[in-house]
């Protein structure tokens, strides 16, 4: 395999994002997830469905539409100028933002299903041992959903370095900056430089083996235990 | 109208049917507009039919290789008809130039760019606080190419590489600078001219002499052989009606 310093660049870039969405999406989904689980609200579906959208649209709808928000006369913009930070296309921050609203489904879906799955009763059984709501939710509800962190977690992460309509649509190509491992294989295959874009291609493809295959044994390996456990 | 003249238009009508083919044609995108307008002209002259597929010409080459049934190449370029002729996958001695790209600078506000380019100078960047300018990449787009040799050329390289940021294509070039994340860029001509005006914002076109001639090059692909309306529409390419229509999108010829 021949890889070159640029690709050794690109693939150093795509796992800094991964690693700083995949952190921030947990923090940020885990709220999410739990009131999805648990709420009643007619504000459910609408919230359910939003966060479901990137699942369904393509990557240029996302990063057309992330392009216009974060110029300077769209919404993220406007804000990011008035905070000071300028605008946020064509920079590491811009394509975090990108990568958490692609990735979202991702966090959020496996956290409501293992919350759902718990079940109400052990939050009930902690609040008649007078945990607090915090004391019960970090002590009780994380431990016993720890499954569908991971699984989040993992999810996240690896959606994330297979990310490319985003990044292509917002990220400039810039080396260290911007070039992510997908939109160099891109730019190979595009400049007809087959060789080097199998190099970079095949990490990839064992990269996300490698991953599914973890997940998949995890699930087992989790699904046993909980049967045991029953 | 007697029934003689009835009969005449009748049979006159069934053989220009009869006659009518179809033409697959693979256009470079950012031939787009105008090819539009000209396949309906086209139609409406010739009675055949064009039917169009746009895409980045790299693209087009891969498909083509790999047994694409298009009848007529409309490269962004002149290496890949030359190359496809080269490898048999192209009729030899069909291609031609139907149209030269301009490249011009552009920025979505008013009085920013000058008629001359000196906007690219470090001070003028500086006072305009320009932290990004739009090009196609080099290494995959005609256009891109075209830019770095008008930067090279001005001598700008140092206040200008460091703010470069890379579309995939001259389409998303456009795109950066039409949604203002980068406030400068090198696009088409034919992309923000109208009517051979430009209505929008400020820009400079690149006088040729400062880069390699962007020309496009048409070439008839194997699949339109013996196709008639390939033919005829690599005729109606190089014809008047086209001709006006090209220009019109502020393409050289």
């Amino acid at each position: 395999m021949n890889l070159s310093a640029e690709d050794f660049q690109a693939i150093s870039l795509t796992l800094q994002l991964a690693s700083v969405t995949t952190v921030l999406l947990l923090l940020l989904a885990t709220p999410v997830a739990w009131w999805l689980a648990h709420t009643q609200s007619a504000w459910r579906a609408p919230v359910a469905s939003l966060v479901a959208l990137p699942l369904v649209l393509p990557p240029t709808v996302l990063g057309f539409y992330l392009l216009l928000a974060l110029g300077p006369n769209g919404p993220i913009g406007q804000f990011t100028q008035w905070a000071g930070w300028g605008t946020l296309a064509f920079s590491f921050w811009g394509l975090v933002l990108g990568s958490i609203v692609y990735s979202l489904p991702f966090a959020v879906q496996p956290l409501v299903n293992a919350f759902e799955a718990m079940g109400p009763r052990p939050m009930e059984v902690a609040a008649t041992l007078r945990a607090s709501k915090w004391d019960a939710f970090f002590t009780v509800a994380v431990p016993l959903a720890k499954p569908g962190f991971v699984m989040a977690a993992m999810l996240s992460f690896a959606h994330t370095v297979g990310e490319f309509g985003v990044v292509l649509m917002i990220g400039g190509n810039i080396p260290d900056k911007t070039r992510v491992v997908s939109t160099q294989i891109y730019g190979h295959v595009e400049a007809m430089e087959y060789s080097q874009a199998h190099g970079l291609a095949g990490v990839m493809l064992v990269f996300s083996f490698v991953v599914l295959l973890g997940l998949s044994w995890f699930n087992r390996r989790t699904t046993r235990h909980q049967k045991v456990g029953a | 109208m007697t029934l003689r003249l009835m009969l005449a238009f009748a049979s006159t009508l069934f053989f220009a049917a009869a006659q009518a083919g179809e033409v697959t044609v693979a256009v470079a995108a950012n031939f787009t507009a105008p090819m539009q307008k000209i396949a309906k002209a086209f139609e409406q002259d010739t009675g055949h039919k064009a039917q169009l597929a746009f895409g980045a010409t790299g693209k087009f080459y891969a498909q083509i290789k790999n047994g694409a049934p298009f009848a007529v190449l409309l490269a962004a370029d002149d290496e890949t008809p030359a190359r496809l002729e080269k490898e048999g996958l192209a009729i030899a001695g069909t291609r031609f130039t139907y149209a030269t790209g301009r490249l011009a600078l552009w920025s979505k506000q008013a009085n920013v760019v000058d008629d001359k380019g000196e906007v690219l100078r470090s001070n003028s960047l500086n006072k305009l606080g320009i932290h990004k300018i739009a090009i196609a990449d080099p290494k995959l787009a005609p256009y891109g190419i075209a830019a770095m040799e008008v930067i090279h050329k001005m001598g700008v390289q140092g206040s200008v590489i460091p703010k470069l940021v890379q579309g995939e294509s001259i389409g998303q070039t456009y795109q950066f600078v039409s949604t203002e994340n980068a406030q400068l860029g090198f696009v088409a001509l034919s992309q923000i001219s109208v009517d051979g005006r430009i209505p929008q914002g400020s820009a400079w076109v690149v006088p040729q002499h400062l880069h390699t001639p962007l020309k496009q090059d048409a070439v008839l692909l194997n699949a339109g052989k013996d196709n008639a309306a390939a033919t005829a529409l690599l005729k109606y390419l190089q014809g008047d009606t086209a001709k006006t229509i090209i220009k019109s999108y502020g393409y050289a010829l």
